[in-house]
């Protein structure tokens, strides 16, 4: 489904070459959800701009559905980290959700009803007419995660969606990805710095490294599909995985990119 | 009703308080210059609430209506043009801060010379001083558009007039908003310079004649007009920025009770 | 799936990264624009395309600029309407910063004078010209009634919405600290409002300029305005246009050197900071 190929992002200061993303190549199947993790500052958010579409890589491609993606590709939606500043202020909830519907040309009653299905499916279907600046971040942050599902993407691009909401809000945000993505049978990928979290949500966890960054892991995480925060967060397995990540991660920080490559996909 | 009749005393006690010092000052000293109120009222009266009001007064607020709404489109059209493009807002940054520093008045004698002194050079120096306000506030605007929702905008393959629709005018709405504000109270000026320096007839030929001719009491009708005119054009235009800033105006709420 | 080796570069390859500085820097460009401008009104009246008796070509307008700047009376005019916008502006400011810091700091005085301030603001100065040629006659003090009464408002407004932008904590703990009235006013009022007081200022100054040309114009005062009136009347049409330029060269100046004492004044304070809403 989504091919990254050698994917280099460099960018030109004044001063220096800053090489953000080094050589990172991996593949998504369909519906599957993986998530990536990484030391900060390494680049996982220019990497997720890249699939995007949003930015140009240096060298290297994406392809979605064996087709090169060189700007913003139907079928892909993205959920920022910022929710405040990524839903239109002067639009109601409702009106947010529908405007990607409104450009793919979707006509009136059809849009009604995903916008509907959307909001339901987060839970906030009774605030379709308030504005978003009156709402809660966890609310929010829902809208946008509604205007993402309502445009029924293939790909679901998550940029730390749930780094600036509190630990509540987050399991019950976390849980509602979940769900989500078995409703939906969206294929996802998850940015998070959170190894928890990458660990509770993902079927694969790639582990990034330092700068210049390559793949510097791929975890395979074979925990039940059911999960729960209170049984799965206090399993074994979990545990296990967790420290794993941890470890690599710590690794990451100590080593410099281009040491590490990735061998193929491999269970912890 | 208690708190409807208090706010009724405090907005009008400092005006009745004035208008009554004014009323004592004039009575007993026949001032030249300085009518009484009553005689402000009576002239008031006669002179505008009758054919003048046709011929001079709706002729005026005409061209500004025309002059402002021209500069507006122009300023915001531009503006947008302008606010998007980087490279094209630095070659033309020296040339609009010469135009913007230039006192629009300034424009009304070059104005003569080009379109005599009719209708069309009235309206060209209410565009030519109101254009400037809104041109810049929309770059401005343009400019300060937060790049997160221009990368939503661009994730979500909404571009073209849809974009502009909305993202880009109602992003930069608050600012080109502050551009129309500062445009109105310049258009106001203008037009009654343009009617003042080389004109027949309008609002502010009147008032000039009258004070030409020393018809003291019309001459204060005439301030009074122009003042209730002022005042009245801001109320509406508040009134109007409440209803299409709604959204700001609560955003702005938000953050400061936040 | 991955491999050690680097993949080849594909199609998207060695584009610049978008983030950085390409091309020439922002001045050259500024540059550029300044003088295809000049270029513009060089060419559009040698070519015909407007008569030159209603443009005349950037050369003849330079020309006639350069002898301007040679004459005496081109620097009389500037002297008077340069002292009409400073003697104009100093009192519209001091008038307008006391009145603004006493009328914001007292609750009363503020809800009294709210209606007559919000009356009088919008009142277009220009309505006073009239009146002013009656008083005053033409001479400076005709000019000085105007741009004052334009300029005061500038003033008055902006000092309003820095007393009121007082943060209540910081005054509260200032209290909490025994300063007396006086070293609240200093050390948090003034702060506080400093930068709106800057931002009365240019306003206040641009303002300046426009009404002292005004009424220089219109009235017949002393001054740039009433030599561009006479340059029009009389029919000298490059020598118009050399004195519109002149003026808003001035207006830069004059934008420039406050900007300047702006950025001294406020150079402890962070610059993001929104203008009150006039």
């Amino acid at each position: 489904m989504l091919d990254v190929r050698g994917l280099k992002k460099t960018y030109q200061t004044d001063a220096r070459a800053v090489e953000a993303v080094g050589d990172i190549t991996f593949s998504i199947a369909d519906g599957e959800l993986v998530c990536v993790v990484g030391p900060s500052g390494c680049g996982k958010t220019t990497l997720l701009r890249c699939i995007g579409g949003l930015l140009e890589p240096t060298a290297g491609e994406v392809r979605l559905r064996d087709r090169p993606v060189t700007e913003p590709p139907e079928g892909m939606a993205m959920v920022f980290q910022d929710y405040g500043r990524s839903l239109f202020p002067w639009m109601t909830v409702h009106g947010n959700v529908e405007l990607p519907l409104r450009q793919k040309g979707i006509e009136r009653a059809r849009r009604g009803e995903l916008v509907g299905e959307a909001l339901h499916a987060v839970d906030m279907a009774y605030a379709g007419d308030a504005h978003p600046w009156e709402l809660s971040g966890g609310m929010q942050q829902r809208v946008a995660i509604a205007r993402a599902i309502a445009y029924e993407p293939e790909v679901l691009l998550m940029d730390e969606p749930f780094a600036a909401v509190d630990a509540q809000t987050r399991a019950d945000l976390e849980d509602l990805i979940r769900d989500i993505w078995r409703r939906y049978d969206i294929t996802v990928l998850f940015v998070t710095h959170d190894i928890d979290e990458a660990v509770y949500l993902g079927e694969r966890v790639l582990v990034l490294s330092s700068s210049p960054t390559v793949v510097q892991e791929d975890v395979g995480v074979d925990l039940p599909d059911e999960r729960d925060q209170l049984t799965t967060r206090s399993d074994q397995g979990f545990a296990e995985l967790r420290k794993h990540v941890y470890a690599q991660i710590q690794r990451a920080k100590r080593t410099r990119g281009s040491e590490e490559q990735a061998p193929s996909h491999q269970p912890a | 009703m208690r708190r409807g009749a208090l706010t009724l005393v405090r907005v009008l006690a400092l005006p009745a308080l004035l208008v009554g010092l004014w009323a004592l000052a004039t009575a007993d000293s026949h001032s030249y210059y300085i009518s009484t109120p009553k005689q402000v009222v009576s002239a008031f009266a006669d002179t505008w609430i009758g054919p003048r009001l046709v011929d001079d007064v709706l002729p005026s607020l005409g061209r500004l209506a025309v002059g402002y709404l021209v500069a507006a489109l122009l300023g915001i059209a531009l503006g947008v043009v302008i606010g998007r493009h980087a490279r094209v807002r630095a070659t033309l940054e020296p040339v609009l801060e010469f135009f913007r520093a230039t006192p629009p008045p300034v424009l009304v004698p070059l104005l003569i010379l080009l379109s005599g002194v009719g209708n069309t050079m009235k309206v060209l120096v209410i565009v030519s001083g109101c254009v400037w306000p809104v041109l810049l506030n929309t770059v401005e605007g343009v400019r300060g558009i937060d790049q997160e929702l221009i990368d939503t905008c661009r994730s979500y393959r909404i571009d073209g007039v849809a974009r502009l629709r909305h993202l880009t005018l109602r992003a930069a709405s608050p600012q080109i908003v502050t551009g129309l504000r500062q445009a109105l109270s310049i258009g106001i000026i203008l037009m009654v310079i343009s009617e003042m320096f080389a004109s027949s007839s309008g609002l502010g030929f009147t008032i000039v004649q009258f004070q030409r001719t020393f018809a003291i009491p019309e001459m204060w009708s005439g301030i009074v007009l122009l003042g209730l005119l002022g005042f009245g054009l801001a109320m509406a235009f508040r009134a109007w920025e409440h209803h299409v800033l709604s959204w700001y105006f609560g955003v702005r709420g938000e953050r400061a009770g936040a | 799936m991955s491999a050690a080796a680097p993949a080849a570069a594909s199609s998207s390859a060695a584009r610049p990264a978008r983030r950085r500085r390409r091309g020439l820097p922002r001045a050259v460009y500024g540059v550029a624009g300044l003088v295809g401008f000049l270029v513009v009104v060089q060419l559009v009246p040698t070519l015909g395309i407007v008569s030159e008796r209603y443009l005349p070509p950037t050369t003849k307008i330079l020309d006639a600029l350069g002898q301007e700047v040679a004459s005496s009376a081109f620097w009389t005019a500037v002297a008077d309407t340069m002292q009409a916008w400073a003697i104009g502006l100093a009192i519209a400011f001091s008038a307008g910063l006391v009145l603004g810091v006493i009328i914001g700091s007292v609750p009363f005085l503020r809800a009294a004078t709210s209606s007559t301030i919000e009356f009088l603001r919008p009142i277009p100065s220009v309505a006073l010209i009239p009146l002013a040629v009656l008083v005053f006659g033409t001479g400076l003090q005709s000019t000085l009634l105007l741009v004052v009464y334009a300029s005061f408002w500038q003033v008055l407004v902006q000092v309003l919405h820095g007393v009121l932008d007082v943060d209540p904590v910081a005054s509260e703990t200032a209290h909490s600290f025994r300063f007396g009235r006086w070293a609240r006013v200093r050390h948090v009022v003034w702060p506080t409002a400093l930068p709106y007081v800057m931002t009365g200022l240019r306003l206040a100054a641009a303002v300046a300029l426009i009404l002292a040309v005004t009424a220089e114009l219109v009235i017949g005062a002393p001054g740039l305005g009433h030599e561009i009136a006479l340059a029009q009347q009389g029919g000298a049409t490059a020598d118009l246009y050399a004195l519109v330029v002149a003026t808003g060269l001035i207006g830069v100046a004059i934008n420039v050197v406050v900007r300047a004492v702006e950025r001294r004044a406020l150079h402890w304070h962070p610059s993001v900071r929104a203008e009150a809403v006039t």
